[in-house]
């Protein structure tokens, strides 16, 4: 086991370097460039080209992209071009608020998911399924930012529960924490919960239908240590892996949530760089989703292990 | 009793520790907090390296200046006590006010401003022109400027109190020997406002404290001008990418004030209980259509004054502004209701329809060349700027080619003098905030295509009357020169005047004594 996570943890080292090697030319060749930017409406072209020159910009591409390995090289992401600030501590500051709302999230999702996708499962074919089934298919095809709007509309504006927007850290109390975080957990948790019910649906009902099932029936189990014993430890893989996937799209991926809830959160700051030109945080970053990609698989292949005692490396 | 009464305080003890985890620290009672949604992120706290309006603004917290216009568009002395020019105009002594401090504790001194000048000089366009003429810029004591020139100058004061982008702000001199390309590394001014850099997340919060020390003038606020009064202990700019949960954070009351709301949101915050929504800046902002003069179909004169000839000022400010009491038509190149407001040459532009742009167009020899026009689908105003324009030229006859893109792509691709084949462009859209062209100095009105803007139109008469414009000797020959820039623009087709529109602010009617002007302040603001 050791030695697999070792050579998975080596195997990464290449894996980044061509994400390196691919972030980098695709911004470097996509139109747009931060120097434009800086100079601002009143610049001439001179001023932007000696902007150019001043980031560096201006050097031919094989050098850009060696000074910025040799800065990887020595763990340093860089310097944002606009706030002039590490990209670290770019990152640092919107890791917690991206992390937290990944965290309720995920931990939502899969307490109302898992157990709703097995009862689905388990009675499959009556109201119960179907309703599971249905708010499944509504799940997928509500956009993020009306059901956000809606839940703002009603929990803040109508009845003056909650707050509209904002983060507020849990190690600064957890009242206000769980004030702010309450709707864009559920908002997010929305369409995670309806991929995990299905996923858990399918994957208990297949289990359901072994041999072993009917054994452990015959052997007069009950009912609920047949379900929650036999059929869903072993359909537990494929819902593994996907809860996996799950947390991988939540890092990168909650921009949108961000967004109508005002967190300021990872993924409104890839969006921001973007819009912005400013490299050394798109390439930062990238590189790290990349890097929590990479992650998440080799935890699940390792939670593999766990759940399935025949998978071994 | 006493076992009881200790039992009684461990259990409250025990009780309490929980409920101050939960709840979470408490705000000092009597702070005074404004909570502001600025129009942009700031991303960059230099002013001088960056135009940006919102670092412009975030320089008028932290910062300080030798002179401010005012109200009627007037530099007054801000850091300047006393001031005089020499007879022959040639020399300028400024002699700074008492108890001026660096927010670092240093008194501010002259050879300060003089190397905060000269960095500003590097980078503003109204700075170089006055470095053109300037032969000397020196501090003959701790508290006087002396600024010699080489010939009499009409813009002095108007160059040191320009209002907008970039704006020469005061730093002290080891701040100010940084070169201008590149960005500061600390924020130590002298302004009503100190920068609190731990608290300051990028493309999220800022936060600025009240600077105790700062002695504000005596005559009341006007624009930049006047006493900057603090009446709040901490103002904290709160970044929202998304308007609708902006709107709903003002009307929750989560926040203050809201600098720049949508025009389409602007009616809903109306009609919200507690919520005033009005115009602040007097000026507006001027749309602007520019033409690339460089290259066909737009080289031709003919081809440029028929495209003005068919961008009714109405249609592009229904589009894209949409409600009528924040836009208004404006014929003059500079803003209407200033003193440079002119109505020469404007005819064309007043009487613009598309059959008077068909009429010329036939007259020009256009040969069908498409026209690229760059449509920044990012920003919704210019947008629509963009959709009217091309179905303007497409009815007048022309053929459109219409790229869309994001407003980073634009302003690369806006330098490019190549042609269309190699990434050049025909048409682009922007606009000024009203302030920015006042008068002939601005960039957007340059008639040298080496050293001009975007569009780079060339035009010998157009770029005279611009150099002589600051040497005027008084503001009735200052007025021939700016009618003459007008006249020259709109005779070579410079660009297609689009009108004035104005953005609201909305706040909560809790927030008093707004300063109205084209920059937002935040001095003299009071949270009741």
């Amino acid at each position: 086991m050791f030695s697999f996570i070792a050579k998975r943890i080596v195997a990464t080292i290449p894996v980044m370097g061509v994400v390196a090697l691919f972030v980098f030319l695709m911004l470097r060749l996509s139109p747009g460039d931060p120097a434009s930017v800086i100079a601002g409406d009143y610049a001439t072209a001179a001023d932007i080209e000696r902007i150019r020159e001043q980031l560096g910009l201006s050097d031919p591409i094989v050098v850009q992209f060696g000074n910025w390995i040799w800065q990887l090289m020595r763990a340093d992401l860089g310097i944002s071009i606009f706030s002039n600030l590490p990209v670290t501590t770019l990152i640092a500051q919107r890791l917690e608020p991206t992390l937290m709302l990944s965290l309720t999230t995920l931990t939502f999702s899969v307490l109302v998911a898992v157990p709703l996708g097995a009862l689905a499962a388990w009675k499959a074919g009556t109201w119960i399924d179907r309703a599971v089934m249905i708010f499944a298919v509504a799940g997928f095809s509500l956009p993020v930012f009306v059901l956000g709007y809606a839940l703002i509309y009603e929990f803040s504006l109508a009845l003056q529960w909650l707050p509209v927007q904002g983060y507020k850290s849990p190690f600064d109390g957890l009242l206000p924490f769980l004030r702010h975080i309450i709707l864009p957990t559920v908002t997010l948790s929305v369409i995670f919960i309806a991929l995990f019910a299905r996923i858990t649906r399918a994957s208990v009902l297949e289990v359901l239908e072994e041999d072993y099932i009917r054994t452990a029936r015959a052997k007069g189990q009950t009912e609920r240590k047949v379900l929650l014993g036999h059929a869903l430890r072993n359909a537990a893989v494929p819902i593994v892996t996907v809860i996996g996937l799950g947390i991988a799209l939540l890092i990168g991926g909650v921009v949108v949530t961000e967004s109508v809830y005002n967190i300021p959160g990872l993924g409104r700051l890839v969006v921001d760089a973007i819009l912005k030109r400013d490299y050394p945080i798109i390439q930062g970053l990238i590189l790290m989703f990349s890097f929590v990609y990479i992650l998440v698989n080799l935890m699940i292949d390792i939670v593999y292990t766990l759940i399935d005692p025949r998978i071994r490396y | 009793m006493f076992r009881s009464t200790r039992r009684a305080l461990l259990f409250a003890a025990a009780l309490a520790v929980p409920a101050m985890v939960l709840a979470g620290p408490q705000p000092a009672a009597a702070e005074k907090v404004l909570r502001v949604i600025p129009h942009a992120d700031l991303k960059n706290i230099d002013p001088i390296w960056t135009t940006a309006y919102i670092t412009r603004n975030h320089g008028y917290m932290v910062y300080d200046t030798l002179f401010a216009m005012d109200a009627n568009l007037k530099p007054q002395p801000q850091m300047v006590d006393t001031w005089s020019v020499s007879d022959d105009q040639l020399t300028w002594t400024f002699k700074l006010r008492d108890g001026l401090k660096w927010h670092d504790g240093a008194p501010v001194t002259a050879a300060d401003c003089v190397a905060s000048l000269n960095r500003w000089g590097k980078r503003d366009g109204m700075g170089q022109a006055l470095m053109n003429v300037m032969d000397s810029l020196s501090a003959a004591d701790d508290k006087t400027i002396v600024m010699k020139l080489k010939q009499p100058y009409g813009l002095v004061l108007e160059s040191i109190g320009k209002i907008s982008s970039n704006v020469p702000f005061m730093m002290p001199k080891r701040f100010a020997e940084t070169d201008p390309f590149e960005q500061v590394t600390d924020m130590i001014g002298s302004g009503p406002f100190k920068f609190s850099k731990d608290e300051w997340v990028p493309g999220s919060k800022v936060v600025y404290l009240k600077n105790e020390d700062y002695v504000p003038r005596s005559e009341p606020p006007s624009y930049a001008a006047g006493g900057k009064v603090v009446k709040v202990d901490r103002v904290e700019w709160v970044y929202f990418p998304d308007q609708t949960t902006a709107m709903n954070a003002l009307i929750n009351n989560e926040v203050d004030y809201f600098e720049q709301p949508a025009n389409d949101l602007a009616p809903i915050l109306a009609n919200s209980p507690g919520i005033v929504v009005e115009v602040n800046d007097p000026v507006g902002n001027m749309g602007f259509a520019r033409f690339n003069h460089l290259l066909p179909p737009f080289d031709n004169v003919k081809v440029r004054r028929a495209a003005m000839a068919a961008m009714k000022q109405e249609d592009y400010l229904l589009a894209a502004v949409g409600l009528p009491e924040y836009f208004s038509t404006c014929y003059s190149v500079f803003p209407c209701g200033t003193p440079l407001e002119s109505t020469a040459g404007s005819e064309i532009v007043k009487s613009a329809g598309v059959e008077e742009g068909k009429k010329l167009l036939a007259e020009s020899g256009y040969d069908g060349t498409p026209v690229v026009i760059m449509q920044p689908t990012d920003i919704p105003v210019l947008s629509a700027f963009s959709l009217v324009t091309a179905e303007k030229l497409r009815k007048i006859g022309m053929k459109v080619d219409m790229q869309a893109m994001d407003w980073s792509t634009l302003t690369s691709r806006r330098a490019k003098r190549d042609p269309v084949k190699d990434g050049g462009w025909n048409i682009f859209h922007t606009w000024w905030i009203g302030a920015d062209v006042l008068n002939p100095m601005a960039i957007a009105y340059s008639g040298d295509p080496a050293k001009g803007w975007f569009g780079w139109p060339s035009d010998a008469d157009l770029e005279r009357a611009r150099t002589a414009f600051p040497l005027a000797k008084n503001v009735a020959e200052q007025k021939v020169l700016a009618t003459k820039v007008q006249d020259r623009l709109y005779a070579i087709g410079s660009h297609g005047n689009l009108g004035a529109f104005f953005t609201p602010v909305a706040y909560r009617d809790n927030v008093k004594g707004l300063i109205k002007s084209p920059v937002q302040f935040f001095w003299n603001i009071s949270v009741e």
